[in-house]
């Protein structure tokens, strides 16, 4: 059953072949015997799940049943659960019950969905490997000795695991597509608004965005049309009509005009990664779409520019967490400063407190300008070149990574070289724009990810792209060995 | 742009985070090494261009200005570290 699509599922519960019960005792036993050795999941909720799963079969039975009705979903333990540890992968939120359900939780749960748990993460989402995570890394399904990406590995690592078909993630610098390439997943980030970020915990609120993680784009595409919509409740949601993603997947994709940035294949790019790029794009060129080699001559900046406004936005949203009325409070504070700041230094791991550190000296006075405005600057001219790109292309590709999943504490002696993972995705959330990943073959055994990148709102068109790529090719059918 | 313990010290006062003595040197190697690495934003001049907040350029969303928020107070404070009469207990500010 762990092999069945979305679709494949949806015609499944609705001829009686199995039950949406059954469908989630199935996911729940995968968990119970996977996530041991992988650490997908902080925390796992098999009443909730089965107590949703009654219901959505209820409502197969009257004939009340969306796409979505009784499928098992992950959450990324960034999203508020009413009732369920939200725990953020820190100390300072282990204790924190959400008192109320985001808004992408409350779409998910209307359409009948059943939420088997909540997926480890780079603690408050800062990472790309999710080994800052308070609970320990989660594992690479393909390499045990290798990290799955991040912030979002916990997600992608489930769904290359078959843990679950579909789960929630987001997206600040590159969280969603750069575990989904590690793991040879489909994940996609939305136009910056699309989806709301209510209940979704702040990291850097002009960057995240929530979006979604499957075996396929197809898959995908029924997960981030149910997430995706206005919300009155986001002072920062766009209100604009959200396209019907599965009914634009079987388009044709003869003459899509795909560019190439040539920034991109310098040195740091890994060769086999390079290889697998080039061949995934020779297949849509089979398939009729149009290559042709563009410029975005600010991407070198894209992160140091993330790196200042990522932790500037950080260091605001972050000062919430003071001990006073939840989260984690030290123990027998002396005064009211020591409360602060033991509560902060004690509950945050040592990459979220160099983050705050750091935007906090570029948003202090006397550095303002020569940091915080400086980068708001390139933002602009940052985003300005992915306009100019589009005038003549319909997408932009790319690699997703500089190279495949590394080795468990590889990375983690200088903070820089983690960033440095980055180069590709980042410019897009400073932009602003829709990004997808999908897996397009291996390089030294593990998957590599093709980056695709829309102009605004045009997710429909990426998910139609990569499902195009995915009728003629099986990367994305792979499974890792041992997981089974 | 070197960064000193001095420096260190002040920022982590604003921040509210506290930085022991053995975590003091490597935290400044870290911070120089991190403020040189986003230092590279000076190869471009910028003189000219409006800084970007938003990535859609989106002003702020207004409403009108009535209540719509409901009471839920027990349920928030329910995880709370410590309450009394529905108020947050901190350690004494005042003498």
């Amino acid at each position: 059953m762990y092999e069945k699509s979305v679709t494949e599922l949806q015609r499944g519960l609705r001829a009686r072949e199995f039950s949406s019960v059954e469908l989630v005792e199935s996911c729940l036993a995968r968990v119970e015997a996977l996530n041991g050795r992988l650490n997908c999941l902080i925390t796992v909720t098999p009443e909730r799940a089965l107590e949703q799963a009654r219901a959505a079969d209820k409502r197969l039975a009257a004939g009340d049943a969306g796409p979505l009705t009784g499928i098992p979903l992950l959450h990324k333990d960034i999203f508020c659960t009413r009732g369920v540890r939200t725990s953020c992968g820190s100390r300072m939120l282990d204790n924190f019950i959400a008192p109320y359900d985001a808004s992408v939780v409350e779409r998910l749960d209307a359409a009948g969905m059943c939420q088997l748990g909540k997926t480890n993460m780079d603690e408050f989402a800062m990472g790309s490997s999710t080994e800052s995570s308070y609970y320990g890394p989660t594992r690479n399904p393909w390499d045990l000795e290798r990290v799955p990406g991040g912030s979002s590995g916990g997600s992608a690592a489930a769904i290359a695991a078959r843990l679950g078909p579909l789960a929630t993630c987001t997206d600040t610098g590159g969280s969603i597509r750069q575990p989904a390439a590690m793991c040879g997943v489909t994940g996609i980030k939305p136009t910056y608004g699309r989806v709301s970020r209510y209940g979704m915990v702040a990291f850097a609120s002009s960057l995240d965005q929530g979006g979604a993680m499957a075996r396929s784009a197809e898959d995908a595409a029924f997960l981030l049309a149910a997430m995706s919509g206005f919300d009155e409740r986001d002072s920062t949601s766009i209100e604009r009509g959200v396209d019907d993603y599965p009914a634009m997947l079987s388009q044709d994709i003869a003459g899509l005009r795909i560019g190439v940035p040539k920034e991109y294949f310098d040195q740091g790019l890994d060769s086999g990664v390079a290889d697998r790029v080039r061949e995934a794009l020779a297949e849509f060129e089979r398939r009729g779409a149009v290559i042709s080699d563009i410029s975005l001559p600010h991407a070198p900046l894209s992160i140091p520019t993330y790196y200042v406004v990522a932790p500037a936005e950080c260091s605001s949203n972050l000062s919430r967490y003071d001990g006073v009325r939840f989260g984690y409070r030290a123990e027998n504070p002396s005064d009211l400063l020591d409360m602060y700041k033991r509560s902060r230094s004690e509950g945050f791991g040592a990459e979220v407190k160099r983050r705050i550190m750091v935007g906090t000296y570029v948003l202090s006075a006397g550095y303002y300008d020569a940091y915080y405005l400086k980068a708001q600057k390139l933002r602009r001219r940052i985003s300005e070149d992915f306009q100019k790109a589009f005038e003549h292309v319909d997408v932009i590709a790319g690699p997703t990574a500089p190279g495949v999943a590394f080795k468990i504490g590889e990375k983690t002696d200088d903070p820089v070289t983690m960033y440095l993972c980055d180069v590709y995705t980042t410019g897009v959330n400073l932009a602003g724009l829709p990004a997808a990943s999908i897996p397009v073959g291996f390089s030294d055994g593990l998957p590599v990810g093709l980056h695709l990148i829309g102009d605004y709102f045009q997710e429909g068109r990426l998910l139609n792209a990569a499902h195009q790529y995915q009728q003629i090719t099986d990367w994305h059918r792979q499974m890792p060995r041992g997981i089974d | 742009m070197s960064i000193d313990a001095d420096e260190i010290a002040r920022i982590a006062h604003l921040a509210r985070l506290e930085i022991g003595d053995e975590a003091l040197a490597r935290t400044t190697e870290e911070l120089a090494n991190i403020l040189a690495f986003v230092g590279r934003m000076d190869a471009v001049d910028t003189a000219d261009v409006t800084p970007m907040a938003h990535p859609l350029d989106q002003n702020q969303r207004l409403r009108e200005d009535h209540i719509t928020e409901t009471d839920r107070r027990d349920a928030f404070q329910a995880g709370a570290p410590a309450v009394e009469n529905g108020l947050y207990l901190v350690p004494k500010v005042l003498d």
